[in-house]
């Protein structure tokens, strides 16, 4: 092989390592604030794209009415749930977050559909959709669950993640779509052509990394949110409220996920189950970084996207095979390494 | 024996089903596929709800268990009945493989971990050649007895059902042994079943074997009820549908595995069969209503359906008190139990750079109370996890009997003689007192988990029983015996656990706390105990904050105060010791 091919491969790998860094670091997140292992991460991504894909090419995307669809339902749960002690401010709030809002964009994305908005409208709309899904899923399927055990939680996350992708096809149909760049224009160095999309795929992940990264060391609500997922009763008894954190990291690693979505669909075209494939090597990043360590998850995430790169090129038939088998000797040495501390479990 | 009798009721109506006049042939083969279904979900109940080691790599075993067979019956023109065996030793050799490397896995890293492994295998599947790649084997010959081909879902039915009762028995015997018990006390931790002389990684692998063989077997009557085989149904989805038959079934109970089957494969088809006749012309509708039943389910029942239905039921009145005739031996003991029974010599343990036990040095005599005193955090219970293995010293040494145990593990530990109580309770809280006393025995019991399986261990599980009721009766607690652990208070916890050290026939009895939560009554009769046990011949090293309790019943006190040894004599002189009433009041008295 030549150099010219080597480097081609290296650069695809690290544009798709970047996609997998952000998945995995959104997965480590939810996972340390509410013990969920997020399967349906992926389908956060094909909505994120094909809502994106769909708004560009002119169409309307079921995700908006799902977005008010779910709201309905977290204010029937809140409702459900504030029975005994109802008062005005917090049914005003239930309303305006989970019916009024989605309500509004629903409306703005009609508006929209059909007229084939500008870019940065359909990106922000894409977001805004994803993002209120993300939030309302927490309030439905796992804040009832938020005290059972991390393996109740990854069967309904399963459900999750069955649930969304069967809307997923009702949404955007068996067919897939690509949507258009972000950032246009490319320049060349050397024998190496630099799209604009992949740097804003480097730029994204970059700012996301170091944005958490501040988010998490700096403010009050990183600092609540890293309390809840080392203990949760001593963040409730120190006054955190549990189920904010919660939200706060569902709305996150929506975002994150939409996100990675929208960057990649123009590169290459997803279908609505695409999602669940790249969802799962974000998960091997984040098992490399054992899912607590956000640089070592980024690095793994590289080093994965690298890996299905050469192997894409080499061993096309078996790229699957070894991504996935990559974890074995990973987790031989992990478990090599084991900490014989005592886990307390259930 | 009258639990086997719903059993035998459950058999002869699923015997009966086939005869039903008009009974539609499409029920049996769903039948059909609850038993398949069962049988993995069966080990996975083993293995995550009792075990608790969570896997989405079954669907891969029952792939071996199915390629296996397939391929021979094939290119080979061997008999089902002999690829049967070689089906389960197939997925049993893989689950050796794949535990060797998984098993060690702590927490979260191990469902990943399957999940992984389940995904990579699966490609394999539809990549290699001689396996068929994406096409699979088919034409595979059907079971057959003389003349006799099961052919029809009718006929292959027998053989799936008998396979599910069979094995069902065979693991609700594994449970109720001494193996068994080994097994229920891993999702609690290990370091309490250790302090036992369980052997825990070897009690995982075990576990996970009898889940991969269970899931190989499904796979071989699946190869010979379909006649064929292809890649799509032993992928990750399969995985983590057979993970969530047993936890809506109910993840800890062998009947909740068959439940959950039976639900899952039941509600599938109806939603199949007559949502696109509500909703014409939609595509996935049954995958999104499954998804949202799913997560439904367990916000009603977290715990899965079949405890929720058992709680139905009367309650079943307390079981039979085992016949405390029968005797266990004596552990043999090593000569010359007089003089010095354990040493401690400057042991130092850091933790980075804080150091918990500080060049700490005093001994244990026979028939000696020693009590280890101090204020919170001086280092007692380090010292006890130094002593018992569970923590290794940086440096200084430890010996019982004159033999240094340094780097001994706590099986070896508890072999010498020495056994524990925990400062925070250690027991399984859904099983019951006895059954916990029990684990306590766990070294002078023999039978392996075959002889369980194959009721093979009665005598020797009524021995280890009767010894566990007999300590049981000696702490005052024979009436809370087949009480769930978890329903007593603390303080009775605690005392099940001095029953539970007590079992190993111990000649060093070290207890972390034991008068916690003790009502002044019961400190009186555990201190009676005490000193009954050291007349016996016992000596008792026990950590204490209860100083009137300390000071009537020890010989010798040591006093530790931040991690370092400031004290050491009898109760009175220690009473008016300066240092220590320092290190207690903060000031000079």
């Amino acid at each position: 092989m030549n150099t010219t091919i080597m480097l081609f491969l290296l650069q695809d790998g690290i544009t798709n390592g970047a996609i997998y860094a952000l998945l995995g670091l959104a997965l480590v997140l939810v996972f340390a604030v509410t013990r969920v292992i997020l399967i349906p991460q992926g389908e956060f991504v094909t909505y994120g794209a094909l809502t994106y894909a769909s708004l560009a090419s002119g169409q309307m995307p079921g995700t908006a009415k799902l977005a008010l669809a779910m709201g309905i339902v977290a204010f029937a749960f809140d409702l459900f749930v504030a029975r005994k002690a109802l008062h005005g401010r917090l049914i005003v709030r239930s309303v305006l977050t989970n019916i009024v809002l989605p309500a509004i964009v629903l409306a703005v994305t009609l508006y929209f559909a059909g007229q084939k908005p500008p870019v940065a409208v359909c990106i922000a709309l894409s977001l805004l959709i994803v993002a209120m899904i993300g939030l309302f899923l927490y309030r439905i399927a796992f804040q009832p669950l938020a005290h059972t055990s991390v393996l109740v939680l990854l069967i309904a996350s399963v459900g999750v993640h069955l649930a969304l992708q069967g809307l997923g096809l009702l949404f955007f149909g068996a067919e897939g779509q690509r949507g258009p760049a972000v950032l246009s224009g490319a320049f060349t160095a050397g024998s190496l052509r630099f799209t604009g999309q992949s740097l804003t795929v480097y730029g994204i992940t970059i700012a996301f990394i170091v944005g958490l990264w501040l988010f998490f060391g700096l403010t009050l609500y990183g600092k609540a949110l890293r309390a809840t997922a080392v203990n949760r009763l001593g963040a409730r008894l120190a006054g955190i409220r549990t189920t904010l954190s919660g939200q706060i990291a569902f709305l996150l690693a929506s975002v994150i996920g939409a996100l990675s979505g929208i960057m990649i669909v123009p590169i290459t075209t997803l279908y609505y189950d695409s999602g669940f494939l790249i969802g799962l090597k974000g998960f091997v990043a984040a098992i490399i970084g054992g899912l607590v360590s956000y640089p070592l998850t980024a690095v793994a995430a590289l080093f994965v996207g690298i890996v299905e790169a050469f192997s894409s090129f080499y061993a096309s038939n078996y790229k699957e095979v070894i991504v996935f088998m990559l974890l074995i000797p990973v987790l031989l040495l992990r478990s090599l390494a084991a900490p014989a501390v005592e886990e307390e479990k259930d | 024996m009258q639990s086997r009798l719903p059993i035998l009721i459950f058999a002869v109506l699923m015997a009966a089903i086939p005869f039903v006049p008009g009974m539609p042939p499409f029920w049996i083969v769903l039948l059909d596929n609850i038993g398949l279904a069962a049988l993995v979900a069966m080990g996975l109940v083993l293995l995550t709800g009792v075990g608790g080691l969570t896997s989405f790599g079954q669907a891969a075993f029952v792939g071996f268990g199915a390629y296996t067979t397939a391929l021979l019956t094939t290119a080979y023109g061997l008999s089902p009945w002999l690829t049967l065996p070689l089906s389960l030793v197939v997925s049993g050799l893989l689950a050796v493989l794949l535990g060797l490397v998984t098993v060690r896995l702590s927490g979260h890293y191990l469902p990943l971990g399957t999940l992984a492994w389940g995904l990579g295998l699966f490609y394999l599947f539809s990549k290699l050649e001689f396996l068929g790649r994406n096409d699979g084997i088919s034409a595979i010959p059907p079971l057959s007895i003389g003349s006799f081909k099961m052919l029809s879902p009718g006929s292959i039915y027998y053989a799936i059902w008998v396979a599910v009762i069979l094995s069902a028995l065979l693991t609700m015997n594994l449970l109720d042994s001494r193996t068994g018990r080994a097994i229920r006390a891993l999702r609690r931790g290990h370091v309490a079943a250790e302090a036992f002389g369980v052997h825990t990684p070897r009690a995982k692998m075990l576990v996970f074997i009898h889940a991969a063989v269970l899931a190989g077997l499904s796979g071989w009557l699946y190869a010979h009820l379909q006649r064929a085989v292809n890649p799509t149904p032993f992928g990750a989805q399969a995985g983590i549908e057979y993970l969530f038959i047993a936890v809506v079934g109910g993840a800890g109970y062998v009947w909740g595995g068959v439940l959950g089957a039976a639900i899952v494969v039941i509600l599938k088809e109806v939603l199949q069969s007559y949502l696109p006749l509500l909703l014409p012309g939609s595509g996935q509708v049954e995958t999104i209503v499954f998804g949202i039943m799913l997560v439904a389910l367990l916000q009603l029942a977290p715990g899965g359906v079949w405890p929720w239905l058992m709680s139905f039921l009367p309650e079943r009145t307390g079981g039979r008190k085992p016949d405390t005739s029968l005797m266990l031996e004596s552990r043999t003991r090593a000569a010359g139990q007089s003089g010095v029974l354990l040493q401690v010599e400057k042991a130092r343990k850091q933790f980075g750079g804080v150091i918990a036990v500080n060049n700490v040095s005093f001994d244990v005599q026979a028939r000696e109370i020693v009590a280890l005193i101090g204020p919170n955090g001086a280092g007692k219970s380090t010292t006890f996890n130094l002593i018992t293995g569970v923590l290794s010293a940086t440096s200084g040494s430890i010996s019982v009997l004159g033999k240094k145990v340094d780097r001994a593990p706590p099986q070896e530990i508890v072999k010498l003689g020495i056994s524990r109580t925990f400062q925070h309770v250690k027991l399984v809280p859904d099983m019951t007192v006895l059954e916990n006393v029990a684990i306590g025995a766990h070294l002078r019991g023999h039978s392996g988990p075959l002889a369980s399986m194959l009721r093979l261990d009665r005598a020797d599980e009524a021995k280890l029983l009767a010894e566990a009721a007999r300590q049981i009766e000696r702490v005052g607690l024979s009436d809370q015996m087949h009480h769930l652990a978890g329903s007593l208070s603390l303080g009775q916890q605690r005392i099940v656990e001095i029953a539970r050290a007590l079992c190993v026939d111990p000649m060093l009895l070290l207890l972390d706390e034991p008068a916690a939560g003790l009502r002044h009554m019961e400190k009186q009769q555990l201190a009676k105990l005490l000193r009954d046990l050291r007349d016996g011949g016992m000596s008792v090293l026990l950590v204490e904050h209860d100083m009137g309790f300390v000071m009537n019943l020890a010989d010798r006190i040591v006093v530790l105060d931040f991690g370092t040894k400031i004290a050491e004599g009898t109760p009175a002189t220690i009473k008016t010791n300066p240092e220590v009433i320092k290190a207690y009041l903060g000031v000079a008295a």
